[in-house]
């Protein structure tokens, strides 16, 4: 572990005096290091995202020239071919209606299931977290087939519905978890007022924790969405016609395999992304402290 | 908590719960039902769900991977509809059987696929990703857990990646190490030196896979890593400054064992999450060259679904995923045991 961790050392030096909570006099070359090292990171984790909007502006020639240039001829030629040429209105509304189900789906099983597991000693608890963990195991690739089968005599193939108890069954193992850490950090002494004010453990539950929990849901909600938003493996093998199709699916369709449009393929790119940094945009604030207790109680 | 009266009429979404103790005397059965059927209900949609699309498949893809089931022989009964338009059944003379353990043999020995090339490559994915994960995530975390002008902009732009959809990052990954106008050939041929064909060495194809989900897992560990500091007391660290404690001893006796729970927990997710990664070597390297660069799940997803679909070979390596990761995770857990972690 040490070995590990050596090259983060020095810049660790001077973090403790600030994390006793005193803007604590730091020599400007720490200063200097600390900034520059953050700036060299951000830069870093948004450079590819950077480049791909660069690239979608360009026509496609100069996308595919190994001429290096910010941005040369700007146009918009590639975003209208990929709204206009392309059923891409069709495959936004599946994909919201999508996401958002299983957004509000999975927040509210997840919520349901993390506080049962926080707050009561049932049997088949410690069974349960330990299936959350086992699920994490389990290939997509291969779960795919024998899912088709049952949605196939469910009747639900072509359905947005399939995709949607897909993804819950991705996504929920997670967030009950994750739920049920951020559930332990609330004092429990908030339920047993409620029980005494006369909550059933529902009440309790609907009234006086979920309005606490917010970060936590917030996290499970950003998590929910983004499992549904970019998902390809289920989609493509549960759709079958094209008005069904959600866009990380659909946009493939244009996109052959082995002659990529690679200029069509940045502007869908970035035009599938938006919706997803939205969402991060409203969730990010709570992210830290939402993921906190989730991780500090395994 | 009250009446059975209560428990009867709110709670027709649980039967056969208390099946499960069918020799239980009645009046301890109806005291557990009592007790906790509303703990049962607000489980009840995740266990039927995992039920239905996790658990339900399981335990059909083990046997199945029993068997030699293909999407050419599943048929049992081949019907043919005669000129008076009645449908006339006969069994499938090739239809699909048992045959015991033989897909295991094939995968194993090498018969089928690669398999040990494959696992070797996801041993070093999985422990590459997720050592520069861990490392990075913590370093950053460290850095970011101070007072700090533009701490907030910061953090959003470190946690930027994980709000893009992983096969969108997976293809501007590709698209920056392609051959002939990706970004690092450019920069490369703009000081003078050659370009790299990066998919065309199994190693260096490899690292453009390692890079690009290094980028996308570092907020994850970083995000859940900061949270953990922040539970961490300032007591702690100003007690350890009076003694004396140097920086680094603050770290490794402070920050390191106050984040103890979280990183075991997740290393643990890291892990079985880099390690059943599929799009990230699916769309970046593809397998190229020739192959060389699968890691188990997109191999077996090649080979299994490439021409006649062979759910039995899709299904045995799916067990032998699943077994490896069982394996690890008892391990992993008894590892922690010794050092006294209750988990």
């Amino acid at each position: 572990m040490a070995e590990l961790m050596t090259p983060q050392v020095p810049p660790v030096v001077p973090s403790h005096q600030a994390a006793v909570g005193r803007r604590t006099r730091r020599s400007p070359l720490v200063s200097v290091a600390l900034h520059t090292t953050l700036v060299v990171a951000s830069l870093i984790a948004i450079f590819p995202i950077a480049w791909i909007i660069l690239s979608s502006f360009k026509p496609g020639v100069w996308v595919q020239s190994s001429e290096l240039s910010l941005v040369k001829e700007p146009t918009l030629a590639n975003y209208i071919f990929v709204l206009t040429e392309t059923n891409f209105p069709t495959w936004f509304l599946n994909s919201v209606i999508t996401a958002a189900f299983t957004m509000a789906i999975g927040v509210f099983i997840s919520a349901t299931t993390g506080y049962a597991l926080s707050r009561f000693n049932f049997p088949g608890r410690r069974q349960l977290m330990l299936t959350f963990l086992v699920t994490q195991m389990f290939p997509v690739a291969i779960l795919i087939v024998p899912i088709y089968v049952i949605m196939a005599s469910l009747g639900l193939i072509n359905t947005l519905a399939a995709l949607v108890i897909a993804y819950l069954s991705v996504a929920v193992p997670f967030c009950a978890w994750m739920l049920k850490g951020y559930f332990d950090s609330i004092d429990t002494s908030l339920d047993e007022a409620a029980q005494i004010d006369g909550c059933g453990p529902f009440a309790t539950f609907w009234q006086v924790i979920l309005p606490l929990a917010r970060p936590g849901l917030a996290v499970t909600a950003f998590f929910t969405f983004l499992t549904a938003w970019g998902e390809v493996a289920y989609a493509s093998a549960f759709i079958q016609t094209d008005n069904k199709f959600t866009l990380a699916y659909g946009l493939q369709q244009f996109v052959p395999a082995f002659n990529p449009q690679w200029e069509y393929l940045t502007a869908s790119a970035v035009l599938i992304t938006i919706p997803a940094g939205l969402v991060f945009f409203f969730a990010q604030r709570h992210l830290i402290s939402g993921l906190t207790a989730g991780g500090t109680k395994g | 908590m009250s009446t059975a009266t209560k428990a009867e009429t709110l709670s027709p979404g649980e039967p056969g719960r208390p099946d499960r103790v069918p020799t239980a005397p009645r009046g301890l059965l109806r005291r557990t039902w009592d007790k906790h059927w509303y703990a049962w209900a607000m489980v009840l949609p995740v266990v039927i769900v995992l039920g239905v699309l996790i658990f339900y498949p399981l335990a059909r893809g083990i046997f199945i991977s029993f068997t030699n089931l293909t999407e050419a022989n599943q048929l049992g009964e081949i019907c043919t509809r005669s000129i008076t338009g009645a449908e006339e059944c006969q069994p499938n003379p090739n239809a699909w059987s048992v045959i015991g353990l033989d897909n295991y043999a094939r995968i194993l020995s090498g018969e089928v696929g690669e398999f040990w090339l494959w696992f070797t490559n996801t041993i070093i994915w999985t422990v590459g990703c997720v050592v520069f994960h861990y490392g990075l995530g913590l370093g950053l975390a460290m850095l970011l857990n101070r007072p700090l002008r533009g701490r907030g902009v910061y953090r959003v732009l470190l946690i930027l990646p994980w709000a893009v959809p992983t096969f969108v990052s997976a293809f501007a990954w590709r698209f920056m190490f392609n051959q002939e106008f990706g970004l690092f050939n450019g920069l490369l041929t703009a000081v003078g030196l050659d370009p790299v064909a990066w998919f065309d060495n199994r190693w260096t194809s490899l690292s453009t896979a390692i890079i690009a989900n290094i980028w996308l897992g570092v907020p994850f560990m970083m995000v859940t890593l900061l949270g953990g500091m922040q539970t961490i007391s300032s007591e702690l660290y100003e007690a350890a400054t009076i003694d004396g404690a140097s920086a680094w001893q603050r770290f490794t006796n402070v920050t390191l064992p106050g984040l103890r729970n979280v990183s075991m927990t997740v290393i643990l997710l890291g892990t079985i999450w880099t390690f059943n990664m599929f799009p990230v070597i699916y769309l970046v390297t593809g397998g190229q060259p020739a192959g060389q660069t699968e890691i188990l799940v997109t191999g077996a997803y090649r080979a299994a679904f490439q021409g006649i679909r062979n759910y039995a070979l899709a299904s045995t390596y799916g067990v032998l995923i699943l077994s490896i990761l069982l394996v690890f995770a008892l391990f992993y857990r008894r590892a922690l045991r010794k050092q006294g972690e209750v988990w």
